[in-house]
């Protein structure tokens, strides 16, 4: 099996919400001292893609698309088994939307070449768009699947479990596919030391714009067929009634009797 | 596409009726299409759905386009997207409204991108831009941390609407409208995804979306054996259990009790969040509840930056004196 896995940097989802600004020059969030990371979702992506490598063998490349890439970031597919680790970089391709930012990934596959599988995230962290999976799938005509928890291979065909809001779907997909991976597919393996190692000494390939031959105006901020005009924060006006009492237990009878009080329960 | 005229709605049936998101959905194109001057189409696509477009009609649309065909029984991406593409092109619509479930999740973007336009998914706002007359299309990004207004220049204009967040209009029998009947024109060799199997993962007893009260337990959980505890809380307030993600990814719990952002969104009178640290991704799964109440042992933890009520210590001691007292209170 070939594979191809669509990872991307992100600021960290799961750091306290309290880090989170948004810095007004820019219109660009940060997270306030905290590094960035693998975009979870591309990780539990390339789990899904490690776990048909274990059982079927085959080789998983890794596609990034950004500017000043972290590299002991991006790398962290390779450190979980990944084979290489190919890298869009470059100004022209940032701040794209859902479908610039596909249209080049899809040059750089069609580049790659053959492949049996190609995969993405359900959604990313920062954009909770779930689209980047779907449009590489109208650009590369592609039969998609989205949501996956399970796959298992068959003969030129995948069967995958998808999810739903009460349970899942048994779908059975022709070969190549593309799919987007969902959380229940299993937490993604730590990286071994001896894949540390491995991804230390790999460099990353990098390809600029021309080297995917793809036009200005169809990446990034130039191919934007959405357009962001506005990026704030919701006010939160909440304050919190702590209960106290000498012991949990008595604090607890408090909050059961303030509920109570305000007709809650 | 200056032509593109009207607001579509595409309408998902659930056991034979008009699901709720449709409905919201109806709501929120008739205020889209009011404000546009403009008229209100429904879609229905499946088996036997022709007897459901009086309803949508009731509920706002002023045509309802109608495509029943047997091989569109179940939702199959391939052919769902080769329906809507066909319906789009021959009405032209300059905005359509899908619901941000795992069909619409799925079909929006296709569509979108197969049109040669784009989508927004997981809009919690919707309205008409007076000066430029398009669509400023609100959703939360970065988990919940912030929200972005987006516009897009070509059409249609795609949009999901997020479970509960737009409203429908009551149903009125008097409105009038059209349908239109819409040949499928579907080669069975088209469907490359194929569905053989729904399974069903039922929590048992009350329903997280219907519940009045919900009792959620997070990582501090620790083990299915907490959750144990948490039923008998959730026993004498006639309340649904949920989780945070962990639970569910550690296989304490089924994923179906997911409450967030990739979970359920819920917006019960009353949600507790026991041993959940308040994450933006958990709480936009809850944080249109009336009132959060948080248990948790951590005083810094940012649920209680989100709660109404809250107790901080550790919850194995909170929670089984709450549970007591509750009974003696409802029981009394
Ligand atoms: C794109 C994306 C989507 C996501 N979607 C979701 C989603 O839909 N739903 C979701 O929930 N998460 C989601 N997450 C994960 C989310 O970021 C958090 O990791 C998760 O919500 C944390 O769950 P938690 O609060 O239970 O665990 P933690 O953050 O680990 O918090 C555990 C809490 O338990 C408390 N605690 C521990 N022991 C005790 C005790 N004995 N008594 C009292 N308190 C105790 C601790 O103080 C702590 O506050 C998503 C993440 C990403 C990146
Ligand atoms: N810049 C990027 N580089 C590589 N993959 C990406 C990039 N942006 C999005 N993706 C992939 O597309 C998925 C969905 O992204 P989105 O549509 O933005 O929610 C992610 O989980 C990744 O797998």
């Amino acid at each position: 099996m070939d594979m191809i896995v669509c990872v991307k940097q992100v600021i960290d989802p799961e750091a306290p919400p309290a880090s989170f600004k948004i810095d007004a020059a820019s219109n660009k969030a940060v997270m306030a001292g905290v590094p960035p990371v693998i975009d979870p979702y591309g990780e539990f992506a390339t789990e899904a893609a490690l776990k048909i490598k274990d059982a079927k063998g085959g080789k998983l490349t890794a596609l990034c698309l950004g500017n000043a890439l972290l590299r002991e970031v991006v790398k962290k597919p390779l450190s979980m088994g990944a084979d290489d680790l190919i890298l869009l970089e470059d100004p022209a391709f940032v701040d794209g939307d859902a479908w610039s930012t596909a249209f080049a990934l899809a040059a750089a596959v069609k580049k790659i070449g053959k492949f049996d599988i190609l995969f993405c995230g359900r959604e990313a962290s920062d954009t909770n768009a779930g689209e980047v999976g779907p449009a590489l799938a109208e650009i590369l005509g592609l039969p998609c699947v989205t949501l996956v928890k399970k796959i298992e291979i068959l003969d030129g065909k995948a069967k995958v479990e998808r999810m739903t809001a009460d349970g899942y779907e048994v779908i059975e997909v022709t070969l190549p596919c593309l799919l987007t991976v969902s959380n229940e597919i299993g937490e993604p393996r730590y990286p071994t030391i001896k894949g540390i190692m491995a991804a230390k000494r790999k460099e990353p390939v990098v390809w600029k714009p021309a080297d995917i031959a793809v036009e200005a105006g169809k990446i990034g901020v130039a191919g934007q067929r959405a357009k962001m005009t506005k990026l704030f924060q919701p006010v939160k006006e909440g304050k919190c009634e702590i209960l106290t009492g000498d012991t949990p237990e008595e604090a607890a009878v408090k909050l059961a009797l303030r509920l109570r009080e305000a007709k809650l329960i | 596409m200056a032509d593109n005229k009207g607001v579509m709605v595409f309408c998902e049936v659930a056991n034979g009726k008009l699901a709720g998101i449709a409905t919201e959905g109806l709501g929120a194109g008739r205020k889209l299409a009011d404000a546009l001057g403009e008229e209100l189409a429904a879609v229905l696509i499946g088996t036997g759905v022709s007897a459901l477009a009086e309803e949508a009609i009731k509920y706002g649309a002023n045509k309802v386009y109608v495509v029943d065909d047997p091989l569109l029984n179940e939702y199959h991406n391939d052919a769902f997207i080769a329906v809507m593409d066909k319906v789009a092109r021959q009405a032209n619509p300059q905005i359509i409204l899908m619901g941000q479930t795992s069909i619409g999740r799925d079909l929006a973007p296709r569509l979108a991108f197969r049109l040669g336009t784009s989508a927004t998914l997981d809009c919690i706002e919707l309205a008409i831009d007076p000066a430029t007359k398009r669509l400023l299309q609100t959703k939360p990004v970065y988990g919940g941390n912030a929200r972005a207004i987006f516009t897009m220049d070509t059409n249609p204009q795609i949009a999901t609407t997020r479970i509960k967040a737009m409203t429908p209009l009551a149903p009125d029998a008097a409105r009038k409208g059209e349908v239109i009947k819409v040949d499928a024109g579907l080669q069975p060799s088209a469907i490359k995804a194929k569905m053989l199997q729904k399974v069903k993962e039922e929590i048992e007893g009350i329903k997280l979306e219907d519940a009045q009260i919900v009792i959620s337990g997070g990582r501090g959980i620790g083990g299915p054996d907490g959750f144990k505890v948490l039923a008998e809380l959730a026993k004498p307030l006639k309340a649904a259990t949920g989780a945070s993600r962990p639970p569910c990814d550690n296989g304490w719990v089924p994923s179906t009790m997911q409450v967030g952002l990739t979970g359920k969104i819920i917006a019960p009178e009353v949600y507790f969040a026991i041993a959940i640290s308040g994450s933006s991704q958990h709480m936009s799964g809850c944080s249109g509840s009336k009132n959060i109440i948080a248990i948790n042992k951590d005083p810094e933890a940012n649920i209680f930056r989100e709660a109404r009520f809250g107790v901080v210590g550790d919850w194995k001691k909170v929670v089984p004196a709450l549970t007591t007292k509750v009974k003696e209170l409802v029981s009394g």
